[in-house]
């Protein structure tokens, strides 16, 4: 009898740290989603049903952001995965220095977002960043660029910046992933008259499926979840044009003390990506 | 043709390399240039001298010696905390097949998922509640549980790869489970122990908006620290990145030296499956 019960001693640590940390707050969202609760009359909290995520729905604002948080993730994992990739392919061939290259090129993925967003803010400012330094004298601007004080270059700006934090994240792991393609693959495919490309589209890519999917939803799920960038450099301006869904949902409750509203948007992303996870596990199930 | 190949795969390396190293050292020197440097316009490339005044100036005038020290306090606090959850859970996983194993397995993967900003306000309220805002402990109750999944995670898979045997054999010496989890595992998986470890050091070192809400005033890491300098001191691009060198220093670091072991834990599963 004690030994059917050792596992679930040895796991209650951390499952009651779970529950009272996770699991707790998670549901108590999901109750606040359904009640007014503002965070300066924390004493009256009516229920009052759907009407949170009727306001959420109906305002134009949750659209935007969420048509936005679809750009960040798609624009921004795209960009990390291409990148990624071919630093994974270019690290994967024999060269001299490669060693030195494979450990530093992790560099970013070590660095918190709030140094990320400042060594970006720095490398864009408008009148002492380098970029626009260089920009200018290699005469590929005509003049210097207000990055983040522009819609579009603001946004651009972002995902330039969390490309740079998520690439090696790709490259790390793709790699990781052709080292574990055996070589007689290539060398049969070799035999049977594959080129390079007929080699890569018919040996790496099935081979490197698992890993790619795999890496995809992480980095999307971490992508579309993170706001902690966006607020460190832009606060999700200028106006709006850098908020997206979660940032939405984390102003409209702190900034906002609308934990009401703030709640219900929380819970809709959270049904978002679940669609993207059970989407991800049925797919991947029957293969 | 294949020489030129290699030549053009070397310089496409060269130039990813730059990309990714180019910001952080531009930080760094940043940090060592005098301030007039800094705000020279036209903007001058090379420096004109490098000094270590940003740095004595940050450390002395302002508040940034406490908040590495509070950085520091959290970060050990979590991993302590984290390895002291995470490593019972992950011998009960590697070595026991009882009801709920798949399910809880499942549940902590998921919970890896859960959006922060699902959590934080309750969060908040709860650590208020208890009185438990500003102090060392939300701050790392708070860390050490949101990487609770991927530490299990790893850890799992490292004990996997001890025999059961040894720990058969410890027990029939007469070793108790704490006994064989402390004397047996723990030195076998050193290893990854230690990768665990430094993941759970630089995600607590790195971490932001956990430390902004259940922290900012009496504990104030120096993510928290950082992000108000940018606020206060717009201008003063030194200081911000003496400050932006002084934390970016430890956490890469400590990452160069346990990558591979944690890129290898990453995709290990995703490998093999």
């Amino acid at each position: 009898m004690r030994e059917a019960a050792t596992p679930y001693a040895l796991l209650g640590p951390a499952l009651a740290a779970t529950a009272l940390l996770v699991l707790f707050p998670a549901a108590q969202t999901v109750w606040t989603s359904f009640h007014q609760l503002i965070l300066f009359r924390p004493k009256s909290q009516p229920f009052v049903g759907l009407d949170n995520y009727v306001w959420a729905l109906g305002d134009p604002v949750f659209w935007q952001s969420l048509t936005r948080s679809l750009l960040w993730v798609v624009a921004s994992v795209g960009l990390q995965f291409t990148l990624g990739f071919i630093t994974a392919l270019l690290l994967h061939r024999r060269f001299a220095w490669r060693g030195i290259a494979r450990a530093l090129v992790v560099v970013p993925w070590a660095l918190p977002s709030v140094i990320i967003g400042l060594i970006w803010t720095w490398m864009l400012d408008f009148n002492l960043g380098l970029i626009n330094t260089l920009g200018v004298r290699l005469g590929l601007l005509d003049a210097p660029v207000a990055f983040m004080s522009q819609p579009g270059t603001a946004l651009a700006a972002v995902i330039l910046a969390v490309v740079w934090q998520g690439f090696p994240f790709f490259a790390v792991t793709l790699l990781a992933g052709l080292q574990g393609i055996p070589a007689e693959l290539y060398e049969a495919a070799s035999i049977d008259g594959a080129g390079p490309l007929s080699r890569f589209v018919h040996v790496t890519l099935p081979g490197l499926a698992g890993v790619i999917a795999t890496a995809l939803l992480l980095r999307m799920i971490w992508v579309a979840n993170s706001l902690d960038l966006i607020l460190v450099m832009t606060g999700g301006g200028p106006g709006t044009a850098t908020q997206t869904l979660p940032l939405h949902a984390f102003l409209t409750a702190w900034s906002g003390g609308d934990f009401g509203h703030g709640s219900a948007l929380a819970v809709l992303l959270s049904l978002l990506l679940l669609g993207v996870v059970v989407a991800y596990v049925a797919r991947s199930k029957p293969a | 043709m294949k020489r030129l190949g290699n030549i053009a795969a070397q310089t496409a390396m060269a130039a990813i390399l730059a990309f990714a190293l180019l910001p952080w050292l531009w930080m760094l020197l940043s940090s060592l240039r005098p301030d007039a440097d800094l705000t020279a316009n036209p903007v001058r490339l090379m420096p004109t001298g490098l000094t270590l005044a940003n740095h004595i100036e940050l450390l002395r005038r302002t508040s940034f010696a406490e908040n590495l020290r509070d950085s520091l306090i959290v970060a050990t606090g979590a991993v302590t905390l984290g390895l002291a959850l995470a490593l019972p859970a992950a011998y009960a996983f590697s070595r026991y097949r009882f009801p709920g194993r798949g399910a809880l397995r499942i549940t902590f993967l998921v919970v890896n998922m859960f959006p922060v900003v699902l959590l934080i306000l309750p969060l908040f309220l709860l650590m208020r509640r208890l009185g438990l805002i500003d102090t060392y402990f939300a701050l790392i109750g708070g860390h050490a549980t949101f990487t609770l999944p991927f530490a299990i995670w790893l850890l799992t898979s490292y004990v996997d790869s001890i025999p059961a045997s040894l720990d058969e054999a410890a027990a029939i010496d007469g070793a108790t489970l704490p006994q064989i989890v402390i004397h047996v595992i723990l030195p076998l998986a050193l290893p990854g122990v230690v990768a665990v470890a430094t993941y759970l050091f630089i995600a607590s070192w790195n971490e932001y908006l956990f430390a902004l809400m259940l922290g900012g005033r009496d504990v104030r890491t120096v993510t928290v620290a950082l992000q108000l300098f940018i606020g206060e001191n717009a201008i003063q691009w030194g200081l911000l990145m003496a400050a932006g060198s002084l934390v970016a220093l430890p956490a890469t670091m400590l990452f160069l030296l346990a990558q591979r072991r944690l890129a290898g834990g990453l995709t290990g599963g995703a490998v093999k499956g």
